[in-house]
């Protein structure tokens, strides 16, 4: 769990810092010129498949956990210790890690599916037309019914990433004290800005900050 | 602190032996001193129920004095209930109130198949110690006293560690039922030690194989352990436990 996790924390770096390129004020130019370059590239494509199979793995092993978990107590307390031992969402990384699969399901689907097995509409930057994903990431976020949807996604996953990140280190052995109090300081805004960044990208479309 | 009487309501978990299914009994208890220990609250109660020709409440308990792990009540939805750092047998009635309603269930795990009423088997523990929970001795003379040097720092530790009593609160507070926490106290309590050092790697191997077996559940680091444990084991303590069976993993002969 916490190295497929670690490893999707190392792709949303990527993710956010791509995705932020729609706010250069350019027209699109160089997000599509960076979502391009990705889509072309031998390496970032060979990466890809170590993604999904991340993602797969993570999906699998957290299933199998929780249910294994679960059976470890047959007969549920009458009076539960809840919050006062812990912190809801570090409870509810099951629950959070469903409401993501299947909000990834819907993102796949807008972005991936299209981008991948389908003809974009194109754009001619310096000389060449290459797939307009900038006017597809408009045109999909004008809908508020999708805006809602992407931001409760994205505050699953900021609740995930804030047990996530720390757990992670802890499950791999660097929780000692020295370096604890850094890595949940790390974790803690890390989370916060990924899902912010995230968050920020359907609500500018929709207002307007962002457009063709 | 003001003396003063209290009356109480307690729904107790009653379970006659392992195959049955057991249920919550409503008892009224009457005149309780603030004074009172918990246990000895129990105690009165049990009197009143043997006067009347009825059966006490079997719990368990031993030395009364929060050392030997024994007594293993989840209180209102707490292990050892409301106090922090605090064993059943040092929490006092002065916790509560008049009126109040106390909820007293068993640990509840799997691995802690029920005995009796509040009783629970953690024979588990027992054996996930004997797994690795020792370390060589020489025969012979007996060595001066302080000839290795230890570190001032993991000596603490290595004791902060040791003074985990095997009560099983951190099985009980955990969702997952998971016995980390004891199990990353006494393997941190020898792999601190030059003692420790000839089995440090079949040590963390043996009684991690043995905790799985036990059935307890898997660790993801809620820190529910922590908050409820009687003798403040640290959660820096699995991470220790983690590192260690990694490196024994990944360098271990067999």
């Amino acid at each position: 769990m916490s190295i497929t996790g670690l490893s999707l924390i190392a792709f949303l770096v990527v993710h956010v810092g791509v995705n932020a390129c729609i706010w250069a004020r350019d027209g699109g130019d160089m997000f599509n010129k960076a979502s391009h370059f990705l889509g072309t590239t031998v390496v970032i494509r060979i990466l890809e498949v170590g993604l999904f199979a991340g993602i797969i793995l993570h999906v699998v092993q957290g299933l199998v956990l929780e249910v294994q978990n679960r059976s470890r107590r047959n007969v549920a307390y009458a009076v539960k210790l809840g919050n006062r031992g812990s912190k809801w969402y570090s409870r509810s990384m099951g629950l959070l890690g469903t409401l993501l699969l299947l909000f990834l399901i819907m993102h796949l689907s807008h972005f991936w599916v299209p981008s991948r097995f389908t003809e974009l509409q194109t754009v001619n930057i310096d000389g060449k037309d290459i797939p307009n994903q900038y006017a597809d990431i408009v045109n999909i976020f004008h809908n508020p019914i999708v805006d809602v949807l992407y931001i409760l996604g994205c505050l699953s996953l900021l609740y995930h990433l804030l047990h996530g990140f720390q757990s992670a280190f802890r499950t791999l052995g660097l929780g000692n004290s020295r370096y604890m109090s850094l890595i949940k300081i790390i974790g803690f805004w890390f989370s916060i800005i990924v899902s912010l960044a995230f968050i920020m990208m359907p609500i500018s479309v929709y207002f307007g900050w962002v457009s063709e | 602190m003001d003396h003063y009487i209290m009356n109480l309501t307690l729904k107790v978990w009653r379970q006659k032996n392992n195959q049955s299914k057991g249920n919550f009994e409503t008892y009224e208890v009457q005149g309780i001193s603030s004074e009172m220990s918990f246990l000895e609250m129990m105690d009165v109660l049990n009197d009143r129920l043997i006067r009347e020709g009825k059966d006490p409440i079997a719990f368990d308990h031993d030395c009364r004095e929060g050392i030997c792990g024994m007594c293993s009540m989840y209180i209102n939805g707490r292990p050892h209930g409301p106090w922090h750092a605090n064993t059943v047998c040092q929490l006092h009635m002065r916790a509560y109130h008049e009126g109040d309603v106390i909820v007293v269930e068993p640990w509840r795990a799997k691995a802690f198949p029920v005995v009796k009423d509040l009783i629970v088997d953690r024979s588990a523990f027992d054996r996930i110690i004997q797994a690795g929970g020792y370390i060589s001795v020489n025969t012979g003379n007996a060595v001066d006293a302080n000839s290795i040097p230890i570190e001032k720092d993991h000596a603490d530790a290595s004791f902060a560690a040791a003074a985990c009593i095997g009560c099983g609160a951190c099985v009980a507070a955990c969702k997952n039922s998971s016995a980390m926490l004891f199990v990353s106290a006494k393997v941190s309590h020898l792999a601190l030690l030059p003692q420790g050092a000839p089995e440090r790697k079949s040590r963390v191997l043996n009684m991690i194989a043995q905790m799985d077996k036990e059935g307890f559940g898997s660790c993801t680091n809620t820190q529910a352990c922590e908050s409820v444990c009687p003798k403040e084991i640290s959660m820096a303590n699995i991470a220790r436990l983690n590192s260690e069976f990694i490196g024994a993993g990944l360098s271990a002969d067999k």
